[in-house]
Parts: C-alpha cells; sequence; structure tokens
C-alpha cells in the first residue's frame, strides 16, 4: 500500500489543479503589479480577482477586507500585534488555553511587554467556557482572539457566540478569529458575526505551503507589521507573491465547492475510522468529544502506550499521524490542548490524531481498520501495564 | 522529526527480551506514566551471573531501544560487570541518541540500579552526587550543581538549562533545596515567593512611595501582580497628571527597584 495520508491538519497535498492555475505566473504572467505596462496590469489583475473570491470565501461583505499573507502565522501576528499597537491605551488581552501556538506563545511574549492577559478554560469534553470569557472582558480589554477549529481535537468553538458576548460587554474590543483549521472545512460568514479580523492559511485546504490571508473588517484600527511599500494599502508591505495568490484562488474555489463533500463524504470516512479503531482496540478512547466538531478530524488516545512508538510502528505501515506526545515533539510537556481538557495520564502520552482530507480513499482507510488494531496489540505487549491492560482488552 | 541510528529503528521496532520474568531474582523500576516514561526490568540471576533479562516499557521508541539495548547488554554477563554499565554506555552501543532522548539510557541505567539494589538489598554503587533527582530527564545532583555554578539561581532556571523539573515537577523542592544549600552558603539573595514578593511591594508602596505622592496631593493604589511586573493606579491630583508616566518610571519603579528586585516593571492599571 502507498502512503495513506491521515496528517491533513498538519499539511495538506497542493491540489494539481492548483498547481496547474499556478504555472504561468511564474515565467510568463511574471511582472510586478506595481507597474504601469501591461504585463504587471496581468498580475494586478489576477490579484483583485483572487481577493475576490476570497471574499466569498470568508464571506466578508467587501473585496478590500481582505490581505495576503505568507501563512496563518503572519496572519496571527500581523492581526494581533497590528491592534495592540494602534490601540495602546489599553493592556488587557485574552484567548483561549487551547490556542496554537501562533497566537498562544505570541499572548506570552505579550505578557514580558507588559500586558494583563487571561486564558479562557475549556471542558473534559473541550468545549469552550463562554461564562469565563463573560467576567473577563473588562474596560481595558483591548483584543480577544478564539480560534474557530482546534488543530489537534478538531473542536468547533463558537466565535459567532463569543464575538457577541465580548461586543456587549465592550464595544470597543476588537476580536480575533484564527480560522486556520476551519477553511475549508466548514463554512466561513464573517460578515454576518461579530469577528473584526479573521486568519487563514492555504496549505491546510490544498494550496501550496507559503500563502495565508487576513480578512480585515472595514474601519478596524490597525498598525502594520510589516513595513515598506504600498502594497495590501501599506498594511502589508513587500512585492505580492502573485502564483500563490492565484494558487490560493483556486484552492479556496474548490474548498468552497467541496463544502458539501467534505461535511458527507469526509465524515463519513472519518467516523467510519474512528469507530473501526474504538470498537476494534479496547483500550482505544475517543479524546474529540465535542459535539460539534470539522469533519476530517479525530483524536484517539491508546491507553498505557506512547505516542511517538505508535507513530513510528505506524510508519512501518505507511500511515502518516500525529500525536501530542511530548517526545514526538521534544518539548517538555505533552499536548497543552488534551491537558486543559483535563485528559488523564494514562491516554494523554498515546493521544493520536488523524485528519483525513477530500483525497482520502475507502481503501485506505480499509487498511487503516485492519492494521492499527495489530500494531497497537502487539506495542501493547511491550507496555508495563500488563494487569491494566489485561483487564481493558480482556485476554 | 528525530535522526535514529539503525541500531535504535532496529530495537524499536523488533525489541529483544519483552516481557516479564516468573519468580524474578530482581526487579527494578525506573520513571513515571505521568512523565511520559516507564521501564520495569526482570532479572534472573544465578551464581552471581545474569542469565536472563526482560523489560516491559511505556515509552517513545528511544526509551524501547534502550531499554532492548540494555536487556542484551546484561544477559549472560557477571554482577560484578553488571553494575559498571552506565547510561553512556548504553547510548553509545545503540549507535548514539539524539541530546533530548538521552534521558532514556538514563532510566535504562536506574532500573538496572534498581534492580541491583532490590537483589543486594541496599544501594548499589549509588554515588552521592550521582543520584537523579529529576526522575523524567534523569538530571543527577551533579549536572544541578554545574547548572547552579553557570549562574542559574531559580528552579526554572535549572529546568532551562537541564530539563530537570520540566515534567511532573515532583523534583522541583529537592531542587530548591540544593539551590538553597549552595546559595545559601554564598549569601547571595534569595528568590522571594510570590506572596513575600508582593508584601514586600506593598510595604515599599506605602512606607516610602504613597507618603511622597502625598505630598503633592496624589495618591498611589495597588491593583495587581504578574510575576515581576506590579500594577498601580495613581490617585488624587497625580491622576491624569501629565508627568504620570514620569513618576511611575523614574520615582515608583526605580525605588521598587532598588528596594525589592531589580527586574520590576510598573504599569498603570
Amino acid at each position: 500500500m502507498d502512503t495513506i495520508y491521515l496528517d491533513n491538519n498538519a499539511t495538506t497535498k497542493t491540489d494539481p489543479k492548483v498547481l496547474e492555475e499556478m504555472i504561468p505566473y511564474f515565467c510568463d504572467k511574471y511582472g510586478n503589479p506595481s507597474s504601469i505596462y501591461k504585463m504587471a496590469h496581468t498580475s494586478h489583475d489576477a490579484i483583485e480577482e483572487s481577493r475576490k473570491t476570497l471574499c466569498e470565501f470568508f464571506g466578508a461583505n467587501k473585496k478590500d477586507e481582505i490581505y495576503f499573507t505568507s501563512c496563518g502565522t503572519e496572519s496571527a501576528n500581523m492581526a494581533i500585534r497590528g491592534i495592540l499597537s494602534a490601540n495602546k491605551n489599553k493592556k488587557h488581552i485574552i484567548t483561549t488555553k487551547v490556542e496554537h501556538p501562533c497566537v498562544l506563545n505570541l499572548y506570552k511574549e505579550l505578557e514580558k511587554e507588559g500586558y494583563k492577559t487571561d486564558y479562557i478554560t475549556v471542558d473534559n469534553n473541550g468545549e469552550l467556557n463562554l461564562e469565563e470569557l463573560k467576567q473577563k472582558v473588562t474596560n481595558d480589554t483591548v483584543l480577544v482572539s478564539i480560534m474557530a477549529a482546534n488543530n489537534e481535537t478538531g473542536a468547533i468553538y463558537p466565535y459567532e457566540e463569543a464575538s457577541e458576548i465580548v461586543k456587549s460587554i465592550n464595544k470597543d474590543t476588537y476580536f480575533f478569529v484564527d480560522a486556520v483549521q476551519a477553511a475549508g472545512k466548514i463554512k466561513l460568514d464573517v460578515k454576518n458575526t461579530k469577528v473584526d479580523l479573521m486568519g487563514i492559511s492555504g496549505h491546510k485546504f490544498h494550496a501550496p505551503k507559503g500563502i495565508g490571508a487576513l480578512y480585515i473588517k472595514n474601519g478596524t484600527r490597525i498598525n502594520p507589521l510589516i513595513v515598506g511599500g504600498h502594497q495590501e494599502k501599506a498594511l502589508r508591505a513587500g512585492t505580492e507573491n502573485v502564483p500563490y495568490i492565484v494558487g490560493l484562488k483556486k484552492a479556496a474555489e474548490l474548498a468552497q465547492n467541496a463544502l458539501e463533500f467534505e461535511n458527507k463524504e469526509v465524515k463519513r470516512l472519518r467516523d467510519k475510522l474512528e469507530e473501526g479503531i474504538l470498537s476494534n482496540v479496547k483500550n482505544a478512547k475517543l479524546n474529540s468529544r465535542t459535539s460539534k466538531r470539522v469533519p476530517n478530524t479525530t483524536n484517539i488516545g491508546f491507553e498505557y502506550i506512547e505516542g511517538e512508538l505508535i507513530l513510528l510502528h505506524f510508519d512501518e505501515l505507511n500511515i502518516c499521524a500525529s500525536s501530542g506526545s511530548a517526545c514526538t515533539s521534544g518539548s517538555l510537556e505533552p499536548s497543552h490542548v488534551l491537558r486543559a481538557m483535563h485528559t488523564p495520564f494514562t491516554s494523554l502520552h498515546g493521544s493520536i490524531r488523524f485528519s483525513l482530507s477530500r483525497f482520502t480513499t475507502e481503501d485506505e482507510i480499509d487498511y487503516a481498520i485492519e492494521n492499527i488494531p495489530k500494531a497497537i496489540k502487539k506495542l501493547a505487549k511491550i507496555s508495563p501495564f500488563q494487569k491494566e491492560l489485561t483487564a481493558l482488552l480482556g485476554e | 522529526m528525530w535522526e535514529y541510528s539503525e541500531t535504535v529503528k532496529e530495537h524499536y521496532k523488533n525489541p529483544k527480551n519483552v516481557g516479564s520474568i516468573e519468580n524474578a531474582d530482581a526487579i527494578g523500576e525506573a520513571g513515571a506514566i505521568s512523565c511520559g516514561d516507564q521501564l520495569k526490568l526482570y532479572l534472573k540471576i544465578d551464581n552471581g551471573i545474569v542469565t536472563d533479562a526482560k523489560f516491559q516499557t511505556f515509552g517513545c521508541g528511544s526509551a524501547v531501544a534502550a531499554s532492548s539495548m540494555l536487556t542484551e547488554m546484561i544477559i549472560g554477563k557477571p554482577l560484578e560487570e553488571v553494575k559498571k554499565i552506565t547510561n553512556k554506555d548504553i547510548i553509545e552501543k545503540l549507535g548514539g541518541l539524539p541530546p533530548e532522548k538521552t534521558h532514556c539510557s538514563v532510566m535504562g541505567r536506574e532500573a538496572l540500579e534498581d534492580a541491583l539494589k532490590n537483589y543486594y538489598g541496599y544501594e548499589a554503587d549509588n554515588k552521592g552526587l550521582d543520584k537523579i533527582i529529576c526522575n523524567c530527564f534523569g538530571v543527577t545532583e551533579k549536572s544541578i550543581r554545574e547548572a547552579i555554578e553557570q549562574g542559574a539561581k531559580t528552579v526554572k532556571e535549572i529546568t532551562d538549562l537541564t530539563y530537570a523539573g520540566g515534567a511532573c515537577g515532583r523534583c522541583r523542592e529537592n531542587i530548591q533545596n540544593i539551590i538553597d544549600s549552595i546559595i545559601g552558603k554564598k549569601e547571595e539573595p534569595k528568590e522571594l515567593t510570590p506572596f513575600q514578593f508582593s508584601l514586600k511591594v506593598n510595604q515599599v508602596l506605602e512606607e516610602k512611595i504613597a507618603p511622597e505622592l502625598l505630598k503633592d496631593r496624589g495618591g498611589i493604589e495597588l491593583i495587581d501582580i504578574k510575576d515581576k511586573t506590579v500594577y498601580v493606579r495613581l490617585k488624587g491630583t497625580c491622576s491624569g497628571c501629565p508627568s504620570a508616566n514620569s513618576t511611575i518610571k523614574n520615582f515608583i519603579e526605580a525605588k521598587l527597584k532598588e528596594l525589592v528586585d531589580k527586574d520590576i516593571t510598573v504599569i498603570e492599571a
């Protein structure tokens, strides 16, 4: 069996149709969009066409609310630092305990710079504590950042409701949404929310790595992160990455058209994989227990077996997945997301995330369901917790 | 992504001597599941020779490989030789381990020590300073003392340098004791606990700063303290005063830096 790629929340395959659209913009239509001649207009028009498509993709009102960036991390940094830099009189910022490091580590950095921070908790099922959010917003709160969907568990957070709550307490507080893991999986409809800024990354929905976008509602007070020329209305200087912006347009179109497929077919395969593992592996526990989840993600904890060891053995089977275990990343701490959900130590270190895409096939899922239980059974024999495992496995 | 040697790969793919031994002559344990690594080692000993060894490991690829290699290294060897095996010997036999994975080999040696202690009924060759303080990362007292020599003054600084105390946290008190025993001797200022820190900041604000502000019919209120950042609110004439910023930086912050801690930042809440 060829590679079974079940790590689409890490990155996705570039859709060949996306690559095809990009190719002419390397060697033929390579004009700098800021120049004056016809070839430059071609580039300029391509960018504006892409902006129009992305405007629809975000569900925004106007295309000039869309800015192109290099990735999701840049979008988050541009949003957060940009807002703080333009609104210096207030010093309180809020986010959640389960954000991606591109927000979480930035907040830690901002603490050192004198900002007062609050981190909203989640319950055991991973549901966001909106009551807590209500209590934390004050007159001094300048920004709240809440992700649309969690990269590790796939949990969808009620950012629309959260933005309503925040604005009802302090209408001047800005609201940023990291929608990197939601884009291409669930419909975005930013104009019907109280969200001010929303960031996405192309390579999570079959555009290449190195392109992202940020929605900034008109009227938002924001300063640029990258200063230079007048590109992107001087909010993101630097010559535009035309071929990748064209690629992002195509990827957004394809993803938008595939949303129904994602929520039916990809979800069906994800559920099949999840049930296949949970029913065949008795020491497997579902970590993604939230009621609302993106259709492609499942996170399963294998009790009494360590995650990196599992991934290494999956690799022998050509199955690609991810783990929140500390040993995989070399960090000191296991997944902050699963810890925030109070996942017990017995399964925390053995947590594996499987994430599918529209390219995942039934054959691949069947192969995974057939081989994963065998691999886990083999690894269970190495564990010092034989008594506990015997009780679970009943052998 | 880790760079594992071919030997490491072979041992985590097909580990040798997995399992337990009934009526083992010695059993040794190391690590804890909360830290992500745990090893149980079983030995059969006959006439001073290890005739069989088996292991069970909860841990990453390199932890399994180190356990597997350890059993291979000791089977058939006399105890006198087995006693001398260090974690470095295990790493060498494995063809190297990424530095972040060194603790996997330490866990092997620890389980071996524990097994021998269990067999002899006393601590085998456990030389004072080589005592493991942090079980999660296998950090010895010697390494912690070296980190202090290099200038680490707090448990957090020790963690940054050696990883010790970075996972389950059970050894943090012991690390603090080592710091106290060394830094106490040098008579360097002791790190205040957050509570002591708050008390001292409040005392300076009330006794040294407020009386000065009162002379201009101003006042100050302590709002919050987070790490070394002190949030205050100016009151009376100070509130909204054009030179409030300068008062905060040049007088209040300077005074707190002088009397409490040089790293203090004062921010108007």
